[in-house]
């Protein structure tokens, strides 16, 4: 129970980072500790304790009971993909913005109001 | 037969990032031929009674990906695609002027094949993945222009964009472990022989955070108009006339009526945040002077209206919901469009500058008094009798404080779009604009034909027509959990 409660911290952590961060970088960061925190909430569904990787050494013997749950590992491999192209794209707009406008700060990238 | 609205926009943009380098009338020919073609194809496909099923690589249900096909997914393909189709040949003259255009029509085709796989997915997962893959499509067409107010709305509709994901995921995730599948009939069915309203309510929390960013109703909407008035103008078009719309109300209608089953709550949810959305979105467009800002604005209130409607849960505010949905899809990317055939000619927004573009740009002029009229409820174009059958259907489900304000803020729309028409096109024509020439023909074209669209959408409302185009849809949204023994075909 402590691990989900702790998991659950880290995407507070994360979320605290992108409302109250003021540098683009950081939101950044912040989005991407709440992306792990979501990948290890998800490891932690399909946790079971002392499980083996699930993968079939024998077809005469499966043991399917005794492995953990593949579909949480797969939905978190297509996530990481995801969150890369997320965390890359962010990235290119942060560097162009710096660009532009010669600073990080989210209080003097303002040309939009309302 | 399912499968080709993903795999032909998915190809074409492939083909376009392998040769576009090279040729630049491969990717305009891919951009719009695509989606032509799709066009017709999901209008073959309207009528269609049965529910269509189709397992990616041959997987038993529930294990393996379903596309479904039902009356809902068959209502919203064809306005995907024509919406798009019309905005890709727009395109074609409004990027001359910039730089990597081939980059522009793979972004355009990516968003449309997630835009139709959204609609047809059955997989709550999949689903998730294909909002991301359109999100990020968006992101970076929005900041296509790379001038600075483009990448600060992109940067800003990014992250809200993300951190709504991220709690769908959380949703997707507690959705998980209880049920322990991700096919959402089979969800639907576990939920309803188990079930549990603690999780549930968490988890209609948090999908209302999620795709309520993506809808933008109103606590959630201020990503929209800084996004929308700093994308090139079709891309504009496209995310006030579709993205928002299957992205975001698409899969708020599918989770809430056909996953969890509508109750009294949801219900309550909707009618509040529909009308909070219409009152901001409408007093909010009055003040504003930027031509697609205030475009932008409108759209909120719209969506309100839409989002309302379904919120009454009888099958008449379904129907003036779907009706309104294809109306305001229609005139909205018209009105995007026409603003950027002005800012294509003149390179101005500021409405203050504009005035007296009638005599110059005769058919952009005309196709705007169409849109404009459309949107705010003028007889007899389609977005009159959405409005009234919202109204008369909320009179009959007893919201007689709903119906005042949809009634009331329609005028406040009225006035706003007055104020578009009298600023830029009616009045004196100022010397700036003299030399000025009518938008190219292909503009022209899309123009007039959603303009051609605005107008006869009117006719949905007469009985034989509607049967065919609305009714399906409404079926699947008021037979709730019947969605889910039709996929699983028990």
């Amino acid at each position: 129970m402590v691990e989900y409660f702790l998991c659950m911290v880290l995407f507070c952590l994360g979320l605290y980072a992108i409302l109250i961060k003021r540098n683009l970088i950081k939101i950044i960061i912040g989005l991407a500790i709440m992306e792990y925190a979501m990948n290890l909430f998800f490891i932690l569904l399909g946790y079971k304790k002392g499980a083996t990787v699930p993968i079939f050494s024998s077809l005469t013997e499966p043991h399917p009971e005794v492995m953990v749950d593949p579909v949480a590992q797969a939905m978190v491999v297509a996530n990481v993909v995801i969150g890369l192209a997320v965390t890359f794209i962010l990235v290119i707009i942060a560097i162009l913005i710096y660009e532009k406008y010669g600073t990080f700060d989210i209080r003097d990238v303002n040309k939009l109001k309302g | 037969m399912l499968t080709l609205f993903i795999i032909i926009p998915l190809f074409g943009a492939f083909v376009i990032f392998l040769v576009g380098k090279y040729s630049k009338n491969i990717s305009y020919f891919m951009g719009w031929i695509v989606p032509a073609f799709l066009s017709v194809l999901a209008l073959s496909l309207v009528g269609t009674k049965e529910t269509l099923t189709y397992q990616i690589g041959g997987w038993v249900q529930p294990l393996g990906i379903t596309l479904v096909g039902d009356g809902l997914s068959l209502f919203f393909l064809p306005v995907i695609n024509i919406i798009v189709f019309a905005a890709a040949v727009f395109s074609i003259p409004y990027i001359e002027k910039y730089t990597s255009k081939w980059i522009y029509f793979a972004l355009f085709l990516v968003m449309q094949a997630s835009m139709n796989a959204v609609v047809l997915t059955g997989d709550i997962f999949n689903l998730f993945i294909w909002i991301e893959v359109g999100g990020l499509a968006s992101y970076a067409l929005v900041c296509y222009k790379v001038e600075p107010e483009a990448l600060e709305s992109s940067f800003k509709y990014a992250v809200l964009n993300s951190v709504g994901l991220l709690f769908v995921l959380f949703g997707i995730g507690l959705l998980y472990a209880y049920t322990s599948t991700l096919n959402m009939a089979e969800i639907g069915r576990i939920l309803h022989e188990r079930p549990n309203l603690k999780l549930v309510g968490f988890v209609t929390v948090l999908f209302f955070t999620g795709f309520g960013l993506k809808s933008a109703i109103v606590p959630f909407h201020s990503w929209l108009p800084d996004a929308h008035s700093s994308a090139p103008s079709p891309v504009s078009a496209l995310l006030s006339g579709v993205l928002i719309k299957s992205l975001g109300i698409y899969t708020l209608l599918r989770i809430m009526f056909n996953v969890f089953g509508f109750n009294l709550y949801i219900s309550k949810l909707f009618i509040f945040l529909g009308l909070l959305s219409i009152i901001t979105g409408g007093i909010l467009a009055i003040y504003q002077k930027d031509m697609k800002r205030l475009l932008a604005y409108s759209t909120i209130s719209q969506v309100g209206y839409i989002i309302f409607s379904f919120g009454l849960g009888t099958p008449l505010g379904m129907f003036a919901g779907f009706f309104h949905l294809v109306n305001h899809a229609a005139a909205k990317s018209l009105l995007f469009l026409t603003s950027g055939a002005v800012l294509h000619v003149t390179g101005e927004r500021e409405m203050g500058k504009l005035g007296g573009l009638r005599e110059k740009m005769p058919v952009t002029a005309f196709t705007s008094m169409v849109g404009s009229m459309s949107v705010s409820g003028v007889p007899p174009f389609g977005g009159f009798w959405s409005k009234l059958v919202i109204i008369i259907a909320a009179v009959q489900a007893r919201e007689f404080l709903g119906a005042s304000v949809a009634v009331g803020i329609s005028i406040v729309t009225l006035a706003y779009y007055l104020k578009l028409q009298k600023n830029v096109f009616f009045g004196e024509l100022k010397p700036v604009w003299n030399n000025i020439k009518e938008a190219p023909w292909m503009m022209c074209f899309s123009m007039i034909l959603l303009a051609i669209l605005c107008i006869g959408l009117g006719a949905l409302l007469l009985p034989g027509v509607r049967a065919v185009f609305i009714t399906p849809a409404v079926n699947v949204l008021a037979g709730g959990m019947q969605y889910c023994n039709a996929v699983l075909r028990i």
